[in-house]
């Protein structure tokens, strides 16, 4: 009797560790297929695009279609013209709304139904928010411009600024905030120079997620921005852009347009693969 | 740190009696106006997708969603099949990386050691920051080519050959079509989920884990039914996130899907998404009723993707403040 019950708890024993190992490898093998996967992406990145990046391609603008050579200028200043009039756009937006929402999101209704609208914002569609410029600018003026695409990227950047003013002012101990009061700060003075100050680092995290975020987004640029073949830095225009370049190059028939297209995906994944790193150094050192 | 907070507001009360109101009351006004403004903004975007997206309703009526018909040139409209594609891809994602993140999320919080685990969660953060063009560009020359030659005969020969679920791996093999997108969408949610599971997973308590060690559990059975169970409604707030995200990507979608406007009933067929058409086609559309079709194409990706992130965002919001009253 005894001996029949030691075996069968000998074989539940058995099942439950092959169980245990069984899910345990499956875990590893789950993570190395990410990290494989990160791998491969970046690896086929630098073997095709290393070849592409010279001199000529930050110098040379795009070339006409069956022309030899070319280069990435002319979408390499459009795309840091738009980025930079974006987080122009967006960045005190978004602080002055994160400001609000650590401030005075306790009290009020309104606050949370802005920030539970925010957090939704993040994850929604870019290529809707191109829809929304499209129809209240781009149909309006009837012309497509940096202007446009400028919007369009801003769009998506708030959110981001929004979210992480607002995280990063919640970290703020209130004993800072108590002793500023005590000394008899009014509130703005203690909102602004106290609690937004401590936290400057954090807030500027967030300005670099949102850039990161935004200099690879291509949906809301197609038909905002569109695209422009020639060198232009005027914004009414439409201008050309590296993310809707390397759509266009990718898909072309011309192998120079490919290579290119190659070398400007290289550039801006790891542009914005090495504006996340810091973005993350950076928030190491302020919860420290 | 209620109490705490009662005698901040109590002191905040004196000092706004005994100093100046204003600068105070604009500070207020200014904050507020900003906070308003991201809320206008997500206003105008649901009242201009509606008001652009009128003729094309007016026109087909409610059935518009139904219709299968998507004919530029004869002026035909119906989102039956950007729909179906939408949903199919996603859901094979979902399929992928809800197994997946599930793995990566348990090895980061029980099995890595220390040392890895900052690395290693870096590195499946940066999957979620690599461009969405870059992974069409990826699948469209690298990925597709390799499911042509090596995944979809695999699938062919051995599933392909099962009754009724067989009809999903016929026909040719042309590397790109709906598996091909669904498994590069999972690639790109599976950093979102993966995070989100980890999160939720750190907030189990620490008692309930090493009670269920003392009795003599294994890890994985810590993990599959004391940890998984305890934060399950935050785990579905993740995958719902995924959901969302891969409901409206675009870019990867558009290299990889095909863009035809049919419907199969294979996955290794070329297929079309919301999204994808309204990349392919807006900048080209001529007519009213084109451009009026995509924005109510548009339209209803906004509000399926408005509802799975604002169900997810309540989901994950519970499980905060369930950890809040223990």
């Amino acid at each position: 009797m005894s001996q029949n019950l030691e075996i069968s708890n000998n074989d539940i024993y058995t099942r439950r560790l092959w169980q245990h190992r069984v899910g345990i490898s499956l875990s590893v093998f789950a993570m190395a297929t990410g990290i494989f996967f990160l791998l491969w992406i970046l690896s086929v990145l630098v073997i095709n695009g290393l070849g592409a990046i010279d001199l000529a391609i930050f110098t040379n603008t795009t070339p006409a279609p069956g022309s030899e050579g070319g280069g990435l200028f002319n979408p390499i200043v459009g795309s840091l013209l738009m980025v930079g009039v974006a987080i122009f756009i967006s960045t005190p937006i978004g602080i002055f709304a994160g400001v609000y929402l650590a401030e005075y999101g306790e009290e009020s209704r309104f606050a949370q139904i802005t920030r539970f609208v925010t957090d939704v914002m993040l994850s929604a569609p870019s290529i809707v928010l191109g829809l929304f410029v499209y129809a209240l600018y781009v149909a309006q003026v009837r012309h497509f411009s940096g202007w446009a695409g400028s919007f369009a990227i801003a769009l998506i950047a708030i959110p981001v600024v929004v979210r992480t003013t607002d995280n990063m002012l919640g970290l703020v101990p209130s004993s800072l905030r108590e002793a500023a009061f005590a000394l008899g700060a009014p509130r703005w003075k203690v909102a602004t120079m106290v609690r937004l100050r401590a936290v400057k680092a954090g807030v500027l995290t967030g300005i670099l997620l949102a850039v990161a975020r935004i200099s690879g987004e291509t949906a809301p640029l197609l038909f905002t921005a569109l695209n422009n073949q020639f060198y232009s830095s005027d914004m009414n225009a439409p201008m050309a852009n590296l993310p809707v370049v390397i759509f266009q190059f990718a898909m072309s028939p011309y192998d120079n347009w490919r290579e290119l297209a190659w070398g400007g995906a290289l550039i801006i994944t790891f542009s914005v693969l090495g504006l996340n790193i810091l973005s993350r150094i950076l928030v190491k050192t302020t919860k420290n | 740190m209620s109490e705490n907070n009662t005698h901040m507001e109590a002191a905040l009360q004196m000092n706004r009696s005994t100093s100046s109101k204003l600068p105070d009351f604009i500070f207020h006004k200014i904050t507020f106006s900003f906070a308003l403004l991201v809320l206008l903004v997500l206003a105008g975007i649901i009242v201009s997708l509606i008001i652009s997206a009128w003729p094309a309703f007016e026109h087909f009526g409610p059935g518009f969603i139904t219709r299968v018909e998507w004919d530029p040139i004869n002026n035909e409209y119906g989102a039956l099949i950007a729909i179906a594609g939408t949903l199919i891809t996603s859901f094979i994602a979902l399929l992928i990386a809800f197994p997946v993140s599930f793995g990566i999320a348990l090895f980061l919080t029980e099995i890595c050691p220390n040392w890895l685990k900052r690395p290693l969660g870096t590195s499946v953060e940066l999957l979620a920051g690599v461009p969405s063009i870059i992974y069409g560009m990826w699948g469209m020359f690298v990925f597709a080519p390799f499911m042509s030659d090596h995944i979809q005969p695999l699938l062919q020969n051995t599933l392909g050959n099962v009754p009724v679920i067989g009809e999903l791996f016929q026909g040719p093999m042309m590397g790109i079509g709906m598996l091909t997108a669904g498994i590069i969408l999972s690639i790109m949610i599976i950093p979102f989920i993966a995070a989100v599971m980890r999160d939720v997973f750190e907030t189990c308590p620490a008692v309930l884990k090493e009670s269920a060690y003392a009795i003599g559990c294994t890890k994985w059975e810590v993990m599959r039914k004391i940890v998984l169970p305890y934060t399950r409604i935050g785990v579905v707030g993740g995958v719902m996130l995924g959901l969302g995200r891969a409901l409206g990507e675009t870019m990867a979608i558009t290299f990889v899907i095909g863009n035809a406007h049919k419907l199969s009933w294979s996955l290794f067929a070329a297929g079309n998404s919301i999204a994808s058409t309204l990349a392919n086609e807006f900048a080209e559309a001529d007519s009213t009723l084109h451009i009026s079709s995509l924005f109510a194409l548009g339209l209803i990706l906004f509000v399926i993707t408005f509802i799975v992130l604002a169900a997810a965002k309540v989901m994950l919001s519970r499980m905060s403040q369930g950890e809040g009253s223990k």
